[in-house]
């Protein structure tokens, strides 16, 4: 294929080292960087910009890779479950009720032992229709076996989909990943991100190697046969035990990651901003950490010490160090951009994650409040962040509060 | 704490679904009469049966709630009063879908329970079937064809309520002919089954199996891995390719003999089994390719000699073989082993045509459902005149 010259205006804005990109994009780029071998796509806002972006990267013979546009989600992560048992490297996505529609090859997908990493473009669930975020998708496979990671800015998403690689891939995990990448905030709005040089990429990068469990003709097995009782407890434990040792690994990658490329995530799962001297902490996934770091420095000018922690990675979920360091604060405001009704105080998924990992921890348990907020992508504005903040303050002096607030409804 | 009973009826899977279903019922139902309260099941693992394949249903009756709910705490019962086998080939072993191995017919029977057999066989010959057992336990055969229709057609031949009747007689304590005559009128209209339960209760005998007979042999057995001894990723590596085959007398090797699923040899699903005449088989290959279990290994002659661990005994090879008699199936009732055919040929050519003559001679029609329009007006007829006359 004839090598093509990219527009003008697409060179024009791209430095050397930095690229002024979505969020989507920079996950093209990293589909790119990891030398990805097979992609599905099939079109739903928000993901489909990064279809958009590989699409564009292959006809322009950036990329080597096949390209497959399914007729349908189902099918879309089909192909690329069965391409990875062949030993390819795969990408996929989705959004919304797109991604509920492949909830079939989803569930087959960990069971599997299936190291395909894929990008949620988290969307509302109809109905209503709505483009906006909600974290609802990509939470629907919490239970599965999917590693579930959030992340806030174009550069995190590029990176992490370079450690989702390089984790999902590790023989002793071959779990799926997911990446979360909140609609519109991310998906859609361009930032600036460094590239990483693909020398430093293949340093952190092995390739792909399916060993035992390659489905070929020389190796021949068969893959996903009918089991009784006898076999899937032993089953289930075995992704247990997979699930159990992606935390220490997880954290292998991020250092390495560190070594490498030079840019450090501190942290792996979760973000802590200004925590030290704090007397309460909010919490939240994906962009809201932007309205709620700005009101921080806000309320910290008017005297309030409050910190925010951002959990990044959902699945595995790091319980025993989150209950650790949230045992220094006074009360937590958990807000949760998805919902879960009926469940314990009616709060949302993470509130409920949170206050879990607290209760059988050893040390102090303070008080968390749920909040669900900005949900169908509605703004969390800095008053929003206020409002939260007054509630956990009157939790952590005491004071009787609901364990469970809308807040930014019109009421 | 009351009495419990429970009773297993061992059946061929689609074929006798129906047939085992009646019977558990009835039996919940005719203890219902006398204030006992029960339940009646299939076996969950054994589903989606395949056609022969040994599976069960169970009824568990309690004197009260609480000692009912003793029995439904487990996941099926672990011993019983009563094993019904409703087709007698059954009693060579049980190897079902629900678990791993060979289990003998009478293993779950408590010590002095008692085994009900659907045969026109000899106790002897039963006997000889069933795996030695470490305690005595009671065989009652009820005369007649096992009972074999399917899912939609249901035979009504008396099977079922000539089982009935003889379980009012050997277990008065489930409940008596009375009550079960009751319930079969009431479930199913119809007072010559009533009838039929009653001479069944006339009839009924039992002699007692003591530990020293039966067949000698250790059932196969197979332990289930821990899981982490086990693959990852639901994966399993394929059978082996195959063998060659030696020859019994000339140690030369040749031919093809594939290798098959240790841990699922599937042939008590067999009610009978091909006889092959070697000297007649003109090698076209046509029972190798159909047999739907590729049960056929390939001889270093060329010749096709089903083997009878892989066997199921569906009898596609006797209808594809194009020459009279060259593949003939028979009752698996009329065998003692699954030793190769070919071997026993190849040793003693005519010393084989005499057994073979012997086996085929008396072709008693044997066949799951039904082959030709009209079997049913056939057969039950004749049923009927075995459950009225004896």
């Amino acid at each position: 294929m004839a090598q093509m010259v990219a527009p003008l205006e697409e060179q024009e804005r791209q430095t050397e080292k930095t690229a002024l990109i979505t969020g989507s994009e920079a996950i093209a780029v990293a589909c790119k960087l990891a030398d990805v071998d097979v992609i599905t796509a099939y079109p739903i806002r928000p993901y489909d910009t990064v279809m958009q972006y590989v699409c564009k990267l292959v006809s322009n013979g950036e990329m080597d890779c096949e390209y497959i546009v399914a007729e349908g989600e189902h099918s879309q992560f089909e192909i690329v479950k069965h391409a990875s048992a062949c030993g390819a490297r795969v990408f996929c996505g989705s959004s919304g009720v797109g991604w509920m529609y492949a909830m079939e090859a989803l569930t087959v997908t960990p069971a599997l032992r299936i190291p395909m990493v894929v990008m949620v473009g988290n969307r509302a669930l109809d109905d209503p229709g709505a483009f906006g975020v909600e974290h609802n998708d990509a939470l629907a496979v919490r239970d599965l076996g999917w590693q579930l990671v959030w992340v806030d800015s174009a550069q995190e998403a590029l990176d992490t989909a370079l450690i989702a690689y390089r984790v999902a891939e590790d023989r002793r995990i071959f779990l799926p990943c997911a990446i979360s990448c909140d609609g519109a905030f991310l998906t859609h709005s361009q930032a600036l991100v460094k590239i990483p040089e693909q020398s430093k990429v293949d340093a952190f990068l092995p390739r792909y190697n399916r060993g035992d469990l390659l489905l070929h003709p020389d190796n021949p097995i068969t893959v996903a046969p009918q089991g009784n009782e006898d076999w899937v407890m032993e089953i289930r434990r075995q992704n247990y035990a997979a699930m159990e040792r992606a935390t220490d690994v997880l954290k292998e990658a991020y250092a390495d990651f560190e070594r490498i490329f030079g840019r450090s995530y501190g942290n792996p799962f979760f973000e802590e901003y200004q925590t030290e001297d704090a007397d309460i902490v909010l919490m939240g996934m994906g962009t809201l950490s932007t309205p709620v770091k700005v009101a921080i420095r806000e309320m910290r000018k008017a005297g309030k010490k409050v910190g925010f922690v951002r959990m990044r990675w959902f699945r595995p979920f790091a319980a025993e160090e989150l209950a650790k360091s949230l045992s220094r604060f006074k009360a937590v405001g958990v807000i949760d951009r998805d919902y879960s009704f009926g469940s314990p105080y009616m709060s949302g998924v993470l509130a409920n994650e949170v206050r879990s990992a607290l209760y059988a921890a050893p040390g102090k348990k303070p008080p968390v409040l749920g909040f669900i907020s900005g949900l169908g992508g509605r703004e969390v504005t800095l008053p929003d962040v206020q409002r939260v903040t007054e509630c956990v303050y009157r939790a952590a002096e005491g004071k009787s509060e609901l364990l469970t607030r809308w807040i930014g409804l019109r009421e | 704490m009351g009495r419990l009973f429970a009773i297993e009826i061992i059946y061929r899977g689609i074929y006798q679904k129906t047939l085992a279903g009646r019977i558990s019922r009835a039996i919940v139902l005719a203890a219902h009469q006398e204030g006992k309260p029960g339940i009646s099941f299939g076996r969950y693992g054994d589903s989606p049966e395949r056609n022969g394949i040994p599976a069960k249903n169970f009824a568990i009756v309690g004197t009260d709630q609480e000692t009912l709910e003793q029995g439904m705490a487990k996941y099926e019962p672990k011993e019983v009063d009563i094993t019904i086998a409703v087709d007698d080939t059954l009693c060579k072993g049980v190897e079902s879908w629900a678990w791993y191995g060979l289990q003998p017919v009478n293993r779950l029977l408590k010590p002095g329970g008692t085994l009900i057999v659907t045969s026109r066989e000899t106790p002897e010959a039963i006997i000889a079937m069933a795996h030695r057992k470490e305690v005595p336990y009671q065989l009652s055969i009820v005369k007649g064809t096992p009972s074999f229709s399917g899912l939609w057609v249901y035979k009504d031949d008396h099977t079922d309520v000539r089982i009935l009747g003889t379980i009012a007689r050997l277990l008065p304590d489930l409940f008596s002919l009375k009550s079960v005559q009751k319930v079969i009128k009431e479930e199913w209209k119809d007072d010559l089954k009533a009838t039929s339960a009653a001479k069944a209760f006339d009839r009924a005998s039992s002699i007692t199996v003591n530990p020293n007979q039966g067949n000698p042999e250790t059932p196969y057995k197979f332990d289930l891995p821990k899981w982490h001894e086990m693959g990852e990723g639901i994966a399993i590596p394929s059978i082996a390719h195959g063998i060659t085959m030696a020859d019994p007398l000339t140690q030369q090797s040749g031919g093809f003999q594939p290798k098959r699923n240790p841990t699922f040899k599937k042939f008590t699903t067999r009610t009978m089994r091909p006889v092959v005449n070697f000297d007649t088989c003109i090698k076209c290959t046509l029972c190798w390719l159909q047999c739907p279990d590729s049960c056929f290994d390939v001889t270093p002659e060329g010749l096709y000699d089903a083997n009878m661990e892989a066997c199921c005994g569906c009898g596609v090879c006797e209808a594809v073989c194009p020459v009279k008699e060259c593949v003939t199936m028979v009752n698996e009732a009329e065998f003692s082993d699954n030793s190769s055919q070919w071997e026993s040929w190849r040793k003693d050519k005519a010393g084989y045509q005499t057994w073979l003559l012997d086996k085929i001679k008396d072709k008693s029609e044997r066949s799951h459902g039904f082959r030709y329009k009209g079997q049913y007006e056939e057969q039950v007829p004749e049923m009927l005149e075995i459950a009225r006359e004896g």
